[in-house]
């Protein structure tokens, strides 16, 4: 028990001393421009079929729970208005954020863990570049700007394929389903919820690069580092979530 | 007699330890520029820890490594690195690495730290990688190709920056005798012709004697013995003897 305590506080630790490290990359210039191009890219793009499903699905399945919840109270012409605040305001940015945690934190926590145990980034280090520049920093401002433009596409995709479910049980043109859905909904509904996704991306790219460069033991580590990177920001994202949303209902009532 | 302050690598009093285990427990080092010098031991005796310490990827406990006359321990950020680009490093795995190809991997140094042009640094990388014998097939990823290979590439990127100072960790390791005595024949020819003081990792005393001009021999974090391999035949410490008997 004690070996476990000490072991939770050593984590935070060696994450304080990364995070000192990784802001001096971040801030101080020169920056990787190429590198982060390449990481926008596969972060990015690569994401975006993964996302936009995830999105879909839960459109769909927003629309089918909610048309007889709300059939029962005599709501059904809030349909609309449910599936569309439901997704920009909450399920949207945690689902993106959720699925980007499974796919990019796996795959930057397997990368760097590959890349450590096979000394490739001692092999950067020795050649004067800094690994937290060039591998950790692109990862993590690449993650932060791709979460919220992932989030968007899937808002997007929940709200079209919540409307062709719903209009699949009852005719309604998308038209007046985009209206009825957006009437209320304000800019302040729609920025705080999307701008916390940076949070989202900041988490992510942060907790899987420091997972995958902290790796240790082979293969078996690799293995270690992909899968706690995936359950370390997706449990991260989860209570970030928490704080943000209370956060937002402060500042945004 | 040479004066040991104006040699590239000097280690004084050297002490590491991981924990409870002492690694490396009082090294005294001087290596001369222009020679190679092959590091002898067992597996484990702290050699590689020994090269990760002279590049500062990690930090003394007590004890100074001057390197081309910087404490390198003392040293962070960029002067560091100022220090890093005059020294190659071959790593026992080569640790190329694996997204770009070949002649992208020798080209990497030159991206970082010149003011090449692409089509410089392609002609620069190709002539570094026909120098350690590798002309076809540079599009291919590390991957690809076999360990010796890999060895010989890793080879050419150390020598990208044209390094003052080469360290070696096993360059002959897990290659069939063949081509470990090709790289070993590779590292003397190149450190000739470029004149680079070596410092050469291996528990591998056949190849060490092709390319190393002095010797070193450490047992558990200490030098046993340092001298021309004859020097080391005579000496009469019981696992000195005992290590050049089983390496024959």
């Amino acid at each position: 028990m004690a070996a476990l305590v000490v072991s939770f506080f050593e984590w935070f630790g060696e994450l304080g001393m990364f995070c000192r490290r990784l802001a001096h990359a971040l801030f101080v210039p020169p920056y990787e421009g190429r590198e982060l191009v390449r990481q926008l890219d596969s972060i990015g793009s690569m994401s975006l079929p993964l996302v936009a499903m995830a999105g879909a699905a839960t459109g769909v399945v927003l629309s089918l729970q909610t048309r007889d919840s709300l059939a029962r109270f005599g709501a059904k012409s809030m349909l609309p208005a449910v599936i569309i605040f439901s997704i920009i305001k909450e399920s949207g940015p945690i689902i993106t954020a959720l699925v980007v945690s499974g796919r990019v934190g796996a795959g930057i926590g397997a990368e760097l863990g590959s890349m450590k145990v096979t000394e490739q980034i001692d092999a950067m280090e020795v050649s004067a570049v800094d690994p937290y520049k060039f591998l950790a920093a692109t990862r993590v401002i690449a993650c932060i700007a791709m979460l919220p433009l992932l989030t968007v596409a899937a808002n997007f995709c929940g709200v079209v394929m919540g409307w062709l479910s719903t209009t699949l049980a009852q005719p309604v043109s998308f038209r007046y389903f985009l209206e009825s859905g957006l009437k209320g909904v304000t800019f302040d509904d729609y920025l705080p919820p999307l701008l916390k996704t940076t949070v989202f991306g900041l988490i992510i790219g942060v907790v899987a690069s420091f997972q995958g460069m902290r790796t240790q033991g082979g293969t078996e580590g690799v293995g270690r580092s992909a899968t706690s990177s995936v359950v370390l920001c997706s449990l991260f994202v989860i209570l970030a979530d928490v704080l943000l949303v209370r956060l937002i209902l402060v500042f945004f009532p | 007699m040479r004066n040991n302050e104006e040699s590239p690598i000097v280690i004084d009093d050297l002490h590491k330890s991981f924990g409870e285990q002492n690694v490396l427990n009082g090294i005294d080092l001087v290596v001369h520029g222009g020679e190679t010098l092959a590091v002898l031991g067992r597996s484990g005796t702290g050699k590689s820890v020994l090269l990760k310490l002279i590049v500062g990827l990690q930090k003394p406990d007590t004890g100074s490594i001057r390197v081309l006359g910087q404490d390198i321990a003392r040293l962070d950020g960029d002067r560091l690195n100022e220090i890093r680009k005059k020294i190659g490093f071959l790593f026992q795995s080569a640790a190329l690495y694996d997204s770009p190809t070949i002649e992208e991997n020798v080209a990497f140094p030159l991206a970082r730290h010149t003011r090449m042009s692409e089509g410089e640094r392609k002609s620069r990388a190709r002539e570094l990688l026909s120098a350690v014998g590798m002309e076809s097939g540079l599009e291919k990823l590390p991957s690809e190709i076999s360990g010796g290979m890999q060895k010989r590439v890793g080879l050419a990127r150390a020598l990208a920056l044209d390094p003052e100072i080469l360290l070696f960790d096993e360059p002959t390791a897990g290659l069939d005798p063949i081509t470990a005595s090709e790289i070993g024949k590779l590292i003397l020819v190149e450190q000739k012709k470029r004149n680079i003081t070596s410092v050469v990792v291996t528990h591998e005393i056949h190849s060490a004697k092709i390319f190393a001009d002095r010797f070193v021999l450490m047992n558990e974090g200490k030098i046993l013995a340092d001298g021309a391999l004859d020097d080391l035949r005579e000496s009469r410490n019981e696992f000195v003897a005992e290590f050049l008997r089983e390496a024959a």
